[in-house]
Protein backbone atom coordinates (compact mmCIF):
# COMPACT_ATOMS: atom_id res chain seq x y z
CA UNK A 1 0.00 0.00 0.00
CA UNK A 2 2.83 2.10 1.09
CA UNK A 3 4.70 1.41 -2.07
CA UNK A 4 1.81 1.79 -3.85
CA UNK A 5 0.54 5.53 -2.74
CA UNK A 6 4.28 6.46 -3.37
CA UNK A 7 4.28 5.58 -6.83
CA UNK A 8 0.99 6.49 -7.65
CA UNK A 9 1.40 9.81 -5.94
CA UNK A 10 5.11 10.78 -7.36
CA UNK A 11 3.61 10.04 -11.07
CA UNK A 12 0.28 11.43 -10.63
CA UNK A 13 1.70 14.42 -9.18
CA UNK A 14 4.56 14.96 -12.26
CA UNK A 15 2.08 14.21 -14.47
CA UNK A 16 -0.77 17.35 -13.95
CA UNK A 17 2.03 19.72 -12.91
CA UNK A 18 4.44 19.17 -16.08
CA UNK A 19 0.43 18.58 -18.26
CA UNK A 20 -0.54 22.17 -17.04
CA UNK A 21 3.40 23.91 -17.77
CA UNK A 22 3.79 21.84 -21.12
CA UNK A 23 0.11 23.36 -22.44
CA UNK A 24 1.14 26.67 -21.55
CA UNK A 25 4.47 26.43 -23.59
CA UNK A 26 2.56 24.64 -26.50
CA UNK A 27 0.42 27.73 -26.76
CA UNK A 28 3.38 29.72 -27.50
CA UNK A 29 5.56 27.31 -29.85
CA UNK A 30 1.99 26.84 -31.85
CA UNK A 31 1.59 30.96 -32.23
CA UNK A 32 4.88 31.22 -33.24
CA UNK A 33 4.74 28.05 -35.56
CA UNK A 34 1.22 29.95 -37.00
CA UNK A 35 2.00 33.56 -36.59
CA UNK A 36 5.99 32.65 -38.07
CA UNK A 37 7.47 29.89 -39.24
CA UNK A 38 7.54 26.24 -37.75
CA UNK A 39 11.44 26.12 -37.79
CA UNK A 40 11.76 29.08 -35.35
CA UNK A 41 8.78 27.09 -33.77
CA UNK A 42 11.07 24.05 -33.75
CA UNK A 43 14.29 25.47 -33.13
CA UNK A 44 13.49 27.33 -30.43
CA UNK A 45 11.90 24.15 -28.88
CA UNK A 46 15.05 22.34 -29.73
CA UNK A 47 17.17 24.88 -28.01
CA UNK A 48 15.33 25.01 -24.80
CA UNK A 49 15.38 21.23 -24.97
CA UNK A 50 19.01 20.97 -24.82
CA UNK A 51 19.43 24.00 -22.05
CA UNK A 52 16.72 21.53 -20.28
CA UNK A 53 19.17 18.41 -20.63
CA UNK A 54 22.01 20.15 -19.87
CA UNK A 55 20.76 20.97 -16.33
CA UNK A 56 19.12 17.57 -15.67
CA UNK A 57 22.99 16.22 -16.77
CA UNK A 58 24.54 18.85 -14.21
CA UNK A 59 21.65 18.53 -11.33
CA UNK A 60 21.83 14.89 -11.40
CA UNK A 61 25.27 13.36 -10.33
CA UNK A 62 25.04 16.80 -7.48
CA UNK A 63 21.86 15.62 -5.94
CA UNK A 64 22.73 12.02 -5.84
CA UNK A 65 26.16 13.23 -3.38
CA UNK A 66 23.78 15.22 -0.92
CA UNK A 67 22.88 12.41 2.15
CA UNK A 68 19.22 11.51 1.58
CA UNK A 69 17.86 13.14 5.08
CA UNK A 70 19.44 16.14 4.07
CA UNK A 71 17.85 15.83 0.40
CA UNK A 72 14.59 15.22 1.80
CA UNK A 73 14.82 18.59 3.84
CA UNK A 74 16.06 20.51 1.29
CA UNK A 75 13.60 19.31 -1.19
CA UNK A 76 10.94 19.68 1.00
CA UNK A 77 11.73 23.35 1.67
CA UNK A 78 11.93 24.11 -1.36
CA UNK A 79 8.78 22.79 -2.36
CA UNK A 80 7.51 24.50 0.35
CA UNK A 81 7.85 27.90 -1.27
CA UNK A 82 7.06 26.47 -4.70
CA UNK A 83 3.95 24.29 -3.62
CA UNK A 84 2.63 27.42 -1.30
CA UNK A 85 2.85 29.69 -4.37
CA UNK A 86 0.85 27.66 -6.80
CA UNK A 87 -1.99 27.33 -3.83
CA UNK A 88 -2.19 30.60 -2.81
CA UNK A 89 -2.75 31.19 -6.54
CA UNK A 90 -5.04 29.13 -7.34
CA UNK A 91 -7.14 29.99 -4.38
CA UNK A 92 -7.46 33.76 -5.42
CA UNK A 93 -8.32 32.53 -9.17
CA UNK A 94 -10.86 30.25 -7.56
CA UNK A 95 -12.08 33.21 -5.67
CA UNK A 96 -12.34 35.47 -8.44
CA UNK A 97 -9.76 38.41 -6.77
CA UNK A 98 -7.50 36.98 -9.76
CA UNK A 99 -8.26 36.55 -13.39
CA UNK A 100 -8.43 32.60 -14.42
CA UNK A 101 -5.56 31.91 -16.66
CA UNK A 102 -7.23 32.04 -20.29
CA UNK A 103 -4.79 29.90 -23.21
CA UNK A 104 -7.05 31.16 -25.83
CA UNK A 105 -6.37 34.91 -24.44
CA UNK A 106 -2.25 34.05 -24.37
CA UNK A 107 -2.45 32.66 -27.50
CA UNK A 108 -4.20 35.92 -29.19
CA UNK A 109 -2.03 38.35 -27.20
CA UNK A 110 1.65 36.10 -28.18
CA UNK A 111 0.02 36.33 -32.42
CA UNK A 112 -0.57 39.85 -31.65
CA UNK A 113 3.05 40.58 -30.59
CA UNK A 114 4.47 38.10 -33.27
CA UNK A 115 2.54 39.74 -36.16
CA UNK A 116 4.13 43.13 -35.19
CA UNK A 117 7.34 41.89 -35.77
CA UNK A 118 6.82 39.98 -38.68
CA UNK A 119 8.02 43.29 -41.12
CA UNK A 120 11.01 43.54 -38.79
CA UNK A 121 14.17 42.07 -40.40
CA UNK A 122 15.21 39.66 -37.31
CA UNK A 123 11.31 38.21 -37.07
CA UNK A 124 12.33 34.83 -37.58
CA UNK A 125 15.03 35.57 -34.61
CA UNK A 126 12.31 36.91 -32.09
CA UNK A 127 9.98 33.94 -33.13
CA UNK A 128 12.92 32.04 -32.25
CA UNK A 129 13.53 33.59 -29.09
CA UNK A 130 9.72 33.37 -28.36
CA UNK A 131 9.16 29.28 -28.17
CA UNK A 132 13.02 29.13 -27.09
CA UNK A 133 11.41 31.36 -23.62
CA UNK A 134 7.90 29.65 -23.31
CA UNK A 135 9.77 26.02 -23.31
CA UNK A 136 12.91 26.93 -21.24
CA UNK A 137 10.30 29.01 -18.39
CA UNK A 138 8.07 26.07 -18.23
CA UNK A 139 10.55 23.27 -18.60
CA UNK A 140 12.40 24.34 -15.86
CA UNK A 141 9.56 23.78 -13.61
CA UNK A 142 9.29 20.45 -14.91
CA UNK A 143 12.42 19.72 -14.42
CA UNK A 144 12.17 20.90 -11.00
CA UNK A 145 8.44 19.16 -10.36
CA UNK A 146 10.90 15.56 -11.35
CA UNK A 147 13.82 16.36 -9.63
CA UNK A 148 12.06 16.89 -6.63
CA UNK A 149 8.94 14.63 -6.28
CA UNK A 150 11.45 11.83 -7.61
CA UNK A 151 14.69 12.33 -6.22
CA UNK A 152 13.50 11.89 -2.20
CA UNK A 153 12.08 8.11 -2.99
CA UNK A 154 14.73 7.40 -5.56
CA UNK A 155 11.36 7.25 -7.93
CA UNK A 156 12.92 9.97 -10.64
CA UNK A 157 12.26 7.22 -13.28
CA UNK A 158 8.56 7.42 -12.07
CA UNK A 159 8.21 10.94 -12.15
CA UNK A 160 10.52 11.18 -15.68
CA UNK A 161 7.38 8.75 -16.82
CA UNK A 162 4.77 11.25 -15.45
CA UNK A 163 6.26 14.40 -17.51
CA UNK A 164 6.78 12.49 -20.26
CA UNK A 165 3.41 10.80 -20.73
CA UNK A 166 1.91 14.58 -20.22
CA UNK A 167 4.10 15.46 -22.86
CA UNK A 168 3.07 13.05 -25.41
CA UNK A 169 -0.48 13.70 -24.42
CA UNK A 170 -0.05 17.84 -25.03
CA UNK A 171 1.80 17.17 -28.50
CA UNK A 172 -0.82 14.21 -29.54
CA UNK A 173 -3.71 16.35 -28.76
CA UNK A 174 -2.22 19.95 -29.85
CA UNK A 175 -1.54 18.37 -33.50
CA UNK A 176 -5.00 16.61 -33.89
CA UNK A 177 -6.72 19.88 -33.15
CA UNK A 178 -3.99 22.35 -33.93
CA UNK A 179 -5.43 25.13 -31.79
CA UNK A 180 -4.72 26.34 -28.18
CA UNK A 181 -6.04 23.49 -25.50
CA UNK A 182 -8.19 26.13 -24.25
CA UNK A 183 -10.91 23.72 -22.67
CA UNK A 184 -8.40 21.85 -20.44
CA UNK A 185 -9.06 22.63 -17.01
CA UNK A 186 -6.11 24.34 -16.10
CA UNK A 187 -7.20 26.33 -13.33
CA UNK A 188 -8.57 23.29 -11.07
CA UNK A 189 -5.65 21.31 -12.26
CA UNK A 190 -3.00 23.97 -10.47
CA UNK A 191 -5.29 23.70 -7.35
CA UNK A 192 -4.66 20.22 -7.17
CA UNK A 193 -0.91 20.73 -8.11
CA UNK A 194 -0.85 23.03 -5.51
CA UNK A 195 -2.38 21.21 -3.46
CA UNK A 196 -0.39 17.75 -4.16
CA UNK A 197 3.18 19.72 -3.77
CA UNK A 198 2.15 21.18 -0.56
CA UNK A 199 1.55 17.90 0.87
CA UNK A 200 5.02 16.59 0.06
CA UNK A 201 6.39 19.81 1.46
CA UNK A 202 5.08 19.05 4.57
CA UNK A 203 5.71 15.26 4.18
CA UNK A 204 9.38 15.59 3.30
CA UNK A 205 10.65 18.80 5.57
CA UNK A 206 9.23 16.72 8.69
CA UNK A 207 11.05 13.23 7.21
CA UNK A 208 14.18 15.69 7.24
CA UNK A 209 13.54 16.70 10.13
CA UNK A 210 13.51 12.82 11.73
CA UNK A 211 9.22 12.98 11.94
CA UNK A 212 7.99 9.40 11.29
CA UNK A 213 4.81 10.26 10.37
CA UNK A 214 1.63 7.80 11.03
CA UNK A 215 0.65 5.69 8.38
CA UNK A 216 4.34 6.35 6.61
CA UNK A 217 3.84 7.42 2.98
CA UNK A 218 0.08 7.66 3.36
CA UNK A 219 0.46 10.94 5.50
CA UNK A 220 0.66 12.31 2.11
CA UNK A 221 -2.80 11.48 1.58
CA UNK A 222 -3.59 12.71 4.78
CA UNK A 223 -1.86 15.97 4.37
CA UNK A 224 -3.61 16.01 0.82
CA UNK A 225 -7.44 15.91 2.10
CA UNK A 226 -6.63 18.35 5.29
CA UNK A 227 -5.01 21.04 2.67
CA UNK A 228 -8.01 20.46 0.65
CA UNK A 229 -10.66 21.19 2.81
CA UNK A 230 -8.91 24.36 4.16
CA UNK A 231 -8.49 25.59 0.26
CA UNK A 232 -12.66 24.65 -0.06
CA UNK A 233 -12.88 26.71 3.04
CA UNK A 234 -10.57 29.46 2.19
CA UNK A 235 -12.30 29.73 -1.55
CA UNK A 236 -16.15 29.96 -0.45
CA UNK A 237 -15.33 32.89 2.29
CA UNK A 238 -12.79 34.82 -0.32
CA UNK A 239 -15.58 34.11 -3.15
CA UNK A 240 -18.29 35.59 -0.89
CA UNK A 241 -16.20 38.59 -0.15
CA UNK A 242 -15.21 39.37 -3.47
CA UNK A 243 -18.79 39.16 -4.78
CA UNK A 244 -19.73 41.88 -1.85
CA UNK A 245 -16.91 43.90 -3.41
CA UNK A 246 -17.97 43.24 -7.09
CA UNK A 247 -21.40 44.78 -6.23
CA UNK A 248 -20.06 47.47 -4.19
CA UNK A 249 -17.88 48.48 -7.67
CA UNK A 250 -20.94 48.55 -9.83
CA UNK A 251 -23.34 50.46 -7.32
CA UNK B 1 24.40 35.50 -20.50
CA UNK B 2 20.72 36.47 -21.62
CA UNK B 3 20.06 32.72 -21.05
CA UNK B 4 21.54 32.66 -17.93
CA UNK B 5 19.58 35.84 -17.02
CA UNK B 6 16.34 34.13 -18.19
CA UNK B 7 16.90 30.68 -15.98
CA UNK B 8 18.06 32.81 -13.01
CA UNK B 9 15.11 34.81 -13.03
CA UNK B 10 12.53 32.13 -13.65
CA UNK B 11 14.20 30.28 -10.87
CA UNK B 12 13.84 32.50 -8.35
CA UNK B 13 10.14 33.56 -9.22
CA UNK B 14 9.36 29.62 -9.28
CA UNK B 15 9.95 30.22 -5.53
CA UNK B 16 9.22 33.77 -4.49
CA UNK B 17 5.73 35.29 -5.66
CA UNK B 18 4.96 36.82 -2.45
CA UNK B 19 7.97 38.04 -0.45
CA UNK B 20 6.08 37.58 2.94
CA UNK B 21 4.74 33.88 1.93
CA UNK B 22 8.00 33.16 1.41
CA UNK B 23 9.44 34.60 4.42
CA UNK B 24 7.23 33.12 6.72
CA UNK B 25 7.32 29.83 5.38
CA UNK B 26 11.33 29.86 5.53
CA UNK B 27 10.87 31.43 9.10
CA UNK B 28 8.41 28.22 10.04
CA UNK B 29 10.73 25.62 9.00
CA UNK B 30 13.59 27.23 10.65
CA UNK B 31 11.39 27.79 14.06
CA UNK B 32 10.52 24.17 14.15
CA UNK B 33 13.96 22.70 13.25
CA UNK B 34 15.11 25.06 16.22
CA UNK B 35 12.29 23.40 18.16
CA UNK B 36 13.63 19.79 17.21
CA UNK B 37 16.87 19.93 17.22
CA UNK B 38 17.95 22.19 20.11
CA UNK B 39 14.91 22.30 22.20
CA UNK B 40 13.90 18.85 22.08
CA UNK B 41 10.29 19.37 20.98
CA UNK B 42 8.66 16.16 20.47
CA UNK B 43 9.18 14.84 16.49
CA UNK B 44 5.54 14.42 15.93
CA UNK B 45 4.48 17.87 17.28
CA UNK B 46 7.20 19.74 15.35
CA UNK B 47 5.53 17.71 12.17
CA UNK B 48 2.19 18.78 13.12
CA UNK B 49 3.46 22.31 13.50
CA UNK B 50 4.72 22.60 10.57
CA UNK B 51 0.76 21.61 9.18
CA UNK B 52 -0.71 23.94 11.31
CA UNK B 53 1.58 26.91 10.35
CA UNK B 54 1.50 26.10 6.95
CA UNK B 55 -2.36 26.73 6.96
CA UNK B 56 -2.07 30.10 9.14
CA UNK B 57 0.52 31.07 6.48
CA UNK B 58 -1.84 30.42 3.28
CA UNK B 59 -4.65 32.10 5.44
CA UNK B 60 -3.06 35.44 6.39
CA UNK B 61 -1.25 35.85 2.56
CA UNK B 62 -4.92 35.02 0.93
CA UNK B 63 -6.66 37.68 3.59
CA UNK B 64 -3.57 40.12 3.09
CA UNK B 65 -4.35 39.72 -0.88
CA UNK B 66 -8.36 40.27 -0.23
CA UNK B 67 -8.18 42.86 1.98
CA UNK B 68 -5.63 45.07 -0.14
CA UNK B 69 -7.80 44.30 -3.03
CA UNK B 70 -11.01 45.74 -0.82
CA UNK B 71 -8.78 48.47 -0.35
Amino acid sequence: MDNFTTISSTIFTSFLASFVEIVEAFTIVLAVGLTNTWRSAFTGTALALIVLAVMIVVLGPILQLVPLTALQFVVGVLLGLFGMRWLRKAILRASGYIPLHDEEKAFREETEALSKQRGLGRADYLAMIAAFKAVLLEGVEVVFVVIAVGSTHGLTLYASLGALIACVLVIVTGLLVHKPLARVPENSLKLVVGLMLTSFSIFWTGEGLGVSWPGEDFAIVVFFVILSAFSAIAINLLKSSHSTLAKEQAL
Amino acid sequence: MTILRIIWEELIGMFIDDGALALFVLALIALVTVAIKWAGLDLLIGGGFLLVGYLAILAESVHRFAAKKRG
